[in-house]
Parts: structure tokens; sequence; C-alpha cells
């Protein structure tokens, strides 16, 4: 228990780091997500490709290969950012797709009257995705995103093995100063409980209060 | 043109024809435009130049990339047999009538669901070694992605057992089979059959999660791509081909989920149209 509460500034920082990551990327891959899973459904064939190409790619390579691509490559072409921006960005792209996924699932949940509907009352195919679709289409869905936003709070973790100081790092580090893994590791596992239990119940609550009951 | 888009737009009319046409060119011209801002960014620094990319025609460095692709394969063969069979007797126990078996399990998936695999990994490298347990490189990439992965195993088994229509345990125990009997010859093996497509997407998920070997120093693809372009200075080129290779041997067993996924729905009618009501994270392919 010493190392923990001697080190609790920097195993506080990591958290932190943690929880600012998880949000910044929660928040980017949301964003992607939407614009993927609406590329994926539109009427032009050549953005479907696109879409389909996006999901593909980044569903089937590991997220450390392209923390490492990234970070430790990209800069020999003379794209570099700070670390903390890449691992975000990457992050970002890399749920971007599983989201984009759930969100064609939503999307797909959603009645055909419904759209026939929102055509017949003279909606082009944008607004009838902004004010029809995806708003009920995102609300059948939200547990699966709050699984997906639990799997981003997890694979935060691996922004660690290229050099970011978050939660995993941090007790890391600590342990290898104090030499006290049970107390440490066990500190940080309960940390990442305790934060996707947080999600768990976010998630739960909202699925009470916009789920549609059909 | 599938069942979404027919729910989304008409049979496009002449307007809407041209509309497409224009986004078409639209998006060819933003796309053309990415590519060509990639390849001067990539000429620019000089990382196009021939010389750069043709070792990649050579024998010695793709015998090295394979060797480094087939400890990989093994290390994903063994978390799947042993993750696949662990999550079995999880999920088993959580579905228990035994409560302290039902508990046990049950926290067992819970906390390893939520914890990130590569604090498992690091205390299999850092902690167990200072309690005399000092696996040897294999395992220590192969048991933290056992640990993590039956989790998710177990949830993928619960979800299928539940999933099966009650009826079917009914009719096991009306013909006078015992509870176990009923799990092993009734219950698994049409649980099982529905539940292929998602047990191969998780392989996908942990194929990738093998890629952590790069932490621990174990040779597999990704830390094969680092050994060989730190020896060969190779950095972007030598990253771009490993991705590749995950990307044809993932998107391979991602294909082959949709055929059996397809295949199911076909031979097995009723139950495939069930697997459509597990929840998305099961059936759309692995969440990680």
């Amino acid at each position: 228990m010493d190392a923990l509460t001697a080190h609790l500034s920097e195993l506080g920082h990591g958290l932190v780091t943690t929880v600012e990551l998880t949000v910044v990327t929660t928040v980017g891959a949301m964003l992607l997500g939407i614009i993927v899973a609406t590329l994926r459904i539109a009427p032009v064939p050549l953005l479907r490709a696109i879409g389909t190409a996006y999901v593909e790619v980044f569903q089937n390579l590991p997220l450390l290969a392209l923390l490492v691509l990234f970070v430790f490559a990209l800069p020999t072409i003379g794209i570099t950012f700070p670390l903390f921006t890449s691992a975000a960005i990457v992050i970002a792209v890399y749920e971007g797709a599983y989201l984009a996924e759930a969100i064609r699932a939503g999307i797909n949940t959603v009645g055909v009257g419904q759209a026939e509907a929102a055509r017949a009352i003279g909606l082009t195919f944008g607004q009838s995705l902004r004010h029809v679709i995806l708003p009920q289409g995102l609300r059948a869905v939200i547990q699966p995103i709050g699984n997906i936003c639990i799997a981003l709070l997890m694979n935060t973790s691996l922004a660690a093995a290229v050099g970011v100081v978050e939660l995993t790092q941090a007790a890391n580090t600590v342990n290898l100063i104090e030499a006290q893994p049970l107390a440490v590791f066990t500190g940080a596992g309960l940390a990442y409980m305790l934060l996707a239990l947080i999600i768990g119940q976010v998630t739960g609550l909202l699925e009470r209060r916009l789920a549609i009951v059909r | 043109m599938n069942q979404t888009q027919q729910i989304l737009f008409d049979e496009p009319g002449p307007r809407a024809r041209r509309r497409i046409r224009i986004a078409t060119v639209l998006g060819a011209v933003i796309l053309v435009g990415a590519v060509v801002a990639a390849v001067y960014q990539f000429a620019s620094h000089g990382e196009l130049a021939a010389a750069r990319w043709e070792p990649f025609t050579t024998w010695p460095i793709w015998r090295y990339l394979l060797n480094g692709l087939w400890a990989t394969v093994r290390a994903a063969a063994a978390t799947a047999v042993l993750s696949a069979a662990l999550g079995l007797l999880l999920a088993l126990g959580r579905l228990s009538a035994h409560r302290p078996l039902r508990w046990l399990a049950g926290a067992y998936v819970e906390i390893f669901r939520t914890v990130p695999t590569l604090l498992l990994i690091y205390v299999t490298l850092f902690a167990l070694p200072q309690y005399g347990m000092n696996f040897p490189l294999f395992w220590k990439l192969v048991v933290p992605l056992v640990v993590s992965n039956s989790a998710a195993f177990a949830e993928i088994f619960r979800a299928g057992i539940l999933a099966l229509d009650r009826g079917q345990t009914e009719a096991g125990l009306a013909v006078g089979l015992r509870r176990g009997q009923v799990m092993a010859l009734v219950v698994l093996p049409q649980a099982l059959l529905q539940l292929t497509p998602s047990l191969v997407s998780q392989l996908v998920g942990l194929l990738k999660d093998t890629s952590l070997g790069f932490v621990v120093s174990y040779t597999e693809l990704l830390y094969s791509g680092q050994v060989l372009s730190s020896y060969t200075h190779l950095l972007i080129q030598t990253f771009l081909v490993v991705a590749l290779i995950y990307l044809v041997v993932n998107a391979s067993l991602s294909k082959f989920a949709r055929v059996l996924q397809a295949r199911n729905g076909r031979f097995t009618g009723r139950r495939g149209r069930r697997s459509a009501d597990l929840p998305p994270s099961l059936t759309e392919g692995n969440i990680r």
C-alpha cells in the first residue's frame, strides 16, 4: 500500500492522461464512425467503397502496428505530431471503424417505413438521415457503443507501448521503482475497472432514458 | 444493392443520377488528391527511391518476415485453443446451478473484460518473476492473452447458449437426460454451430493481440518488423509491409467468418435468423 500512497501524484497523472485520451478519442471516433457509416449507406457507389475499405483496413490491422507506424515511421516522411496527439489520432481512427459498424447495425434496425415516410414528405437523403434515421439508429445501439467505449478505454493502454505515460505506463514505472507489483498493478487494474464501470453506468442510464420501445 | 440501401433511397431518377455522378467525381478528386499528397510526401523525403523498396523483393527479407508471421500464428493458435477451452468452462460456470461457481466465473469474466491486456503483460513481465513465476518468452505473451481472451470467449459462449431456444433444454430433460448430458448432447452442439462466425471473428482480434509480442520482445511479426527496420534502416517501408501482411491474413479470416455466417443462415434457416438477435458486438465481429 505504501507504494501506492508514496506515488499518488504519478499514478494520478497517469489516470488523468488515460481519462483524457479516452474522452478525446471517443469523441473523435464517434464523429468518424458517423461519417464512415454514412459513407457506407450513401447512394454513391464510390463513397460506399471508400467507407467499406476504411472499415476493412482498420478492423484488420492491429492497433499496436498502427501506433508504431504512425509514431515511429511517419516522422521519416516529415509527418510529426506531439506524442499524445499521435496516439489520440491513431486510436480514434482505429475505433472509428468499430463504431461505424455499430452505427450501421443501428441504422439497419430502423423500419423501412420510417425512411419511406421521410422520402414521401420530400426530405433529401441527407435530411432523412439527419432527422429521421440516425437519431433512431443511434438510440438502438447505445449498449454496443458502450461496449466499444470500454474496449477503447482498454486500448488506450497500448499508447504506453509507444511512450505515452498513461495509467498502465505510470503503474509500470512506479513498480520498477518500488518493486511492489501486487499493490501497484492491482491498484491500476481497479482504476480501469472503475472507469469501465462508469462507462457502463452512463450507457445504461442513456439507454433507459433514450431507448425506443418497439 | 443490399437491403440497407433499398431502405434509404429509391432507384435514382435522372436528377439523382446526375447528383450521383457529381458526387462520384468529387469523391474521386479528393481520393486522387490524397494519394498524390501521400506520394509527394514520400518522394520529397526520398522514401520512394527504388533502393529503399528493392530489398522487399528479395527472399532473405521475406523469409525473416514469414518467420515472424509463423511465430504470430503459433502464439495465436496456442492462445486460441487455451482461451476457447477456458472460456467454455467459464461460460458453463456462469450458467451453473451452483452459486459459488457462478459467482467465481462471473467475477473472473467481469474483471478480465475490463483490465487492459497490456497491464496483464506487464504483470507477467515484471510482477510474477518476483513470485518465482518466470515463464519462457512465448508464454509471457500467451498467458496474459489467454487470461483476457478467455473472458471474451466466455461471453460469446454464454450468449450463444442463452440464445438457444429453451424448448431444446426442456425436450432433453423430458426424454430423461441429466442436466450435464443436455448441455453436452443438445445445447452445446447447436450453440457452437451458430457461434462459429463470432468465434472466427474473435480469432482476428486474438491474432491482432499477438502484436503485443512487440512489448515482450517475442519475435512475432510486429517485433520482427522492428528488428528488421533497425537493421536495414528502412523504417516506413518495413512497417508498411508488415501492416500489409496483417491486413491480408486478417481480411482473409474476416471473409471466412462472413462466408460461415451466410452459410449458417442458408443451411439452418430458423437458427440462422436467431443469430441476428445476438447483440451486434457478438455478430459484427470482435469489439476490440
